[in-house]
């Protein structure tokens, strides 16, 4: 980018985008989620609520860190099959956010729209111990909006939710289009 | 009723202290147990009832502290200064409990 635009505003914006990894401190982030957590708990009514919320900030995040994964990592190009942006999302994905690859990937036994991505224990729940009385909440909610804006900018509508089932469990429930696409692209 | 009555005994014995800026009392030693006290800058005290050969009570306190820091801390659905009723608190707790227990060369900790 042309840098008289950018210069003087932030030293972040004059970075270049193939810049190596770096590591951020799980002490501060998980500090800073918490207070995400607590922030989004205190304007809600209900578990749903709060998930819901968790889901829209990770969609930020998703959006955005879609865009530059696939500069740095895929050279500019997009996935455009349903097996293909799955295995980008554990392995690019999660190494870029996480440091390393998701524990499993799974298909639905009886539904083609249906996948899973497992995690045993998620780096964002290390710190965190849901009370008794609202067992359902899993605050990997958020890593489920991140998951689900990536898919849905590259042009695979999803609902993705979190579940409390063989550790942590993101169910990603396609579009009927998606799957009817990538059959047609299939046939060809 | 014990962390009351020491709470006080703390307060004052850091205040009759000859020394300036004292930092209270960090071990009380009866003939069955020794109580063993670190606090911590932000003023919560950590307290350990221990036998009186236990070693490597303090190293202990200072994992408590880490415990305490991490996992209720870092959890957003403790409230400061409400009692710690967190999962992994209570396991972590209970592993550092363990291997202290392990290490030291006699008797029961905690």
């Amino acid at each position: 980018m042309d840098s008289r635009f950018t210069r003087g505003k932030s030293a972040i914006l004059e970075r270049s985008l193939t810049r190596p990894k770096m590591e951020v401190s799980l002490s501060a982030f998980s500090l800073l989620f918490s207070e995400i957590v607590q922030y989004c708990q205190n304007r809600v009514y209900s578990v749903s609520e709060l998930q819901n919320k968790l889901s829209e900030l990770g969609q930020q995040v998703g959006a955005r860190i879609l865009d530059v994964l696939v500069m740095r990592e895929k050279n500019g190009k997009r996935e455009t099959k349903v097996i293909n942006i799955l295995l980008f999302i554990k392995v690019t994905v999660w190494k870029a956010l996480f440091g390393k690859e998701a524990d499993k990937l799974e298909q639905a036994n009886d539904d083609d729209k249906t996948y899973y991505i497992i995690e045993k224990e998620p780096l964002i729940n290390t710190f965190i111990s849901v009370p008794k009385e609202n067992s359902t909440l899993n605050c990997a909610s958020f890593t489920a909006g991140i998951v689900e804006a990536i898919l849905t900018y590259s042009g695979f509508p999803a609902k993705v939710t979190a579940h409390w089932h063989k550790g942590t469990t993101l169910m990603i429930k396609f579009d009927e289009s998606v799957i009817a696409r990538d059959k047609a692209l299939d046939g060809r | 009723m014990l962390a009351s009555m020491f709470h006080s005994l703390f307060a004052i014995g850091s205040q009759l202290s000859p020394e300036l800026g004292s930092s209270g009392i960090e071990m009380l030693e009866t003939d069955t147990f020794k109580l063993h006290c670190f606090q911590t800058l932000t003023g919560i005290k950590f307290v350990v009832l221990a036998d009186p050969r236990q070693a490597g009570i303090e190293s202990l306190l200072r994992k408590i502290y880490e415990i305490y820091s991490d996992f209720a801390l870092k959890n957003p659905f403790y409230s400061l200064e409400m009692p710690i009723r967190c999962e992994l608190f209570d396991q972590n707790l209970k592993l550092a409990l363990e291997v202290a227990e392990k290490a030291g060369p006699f008797g029961p900790g905690s």
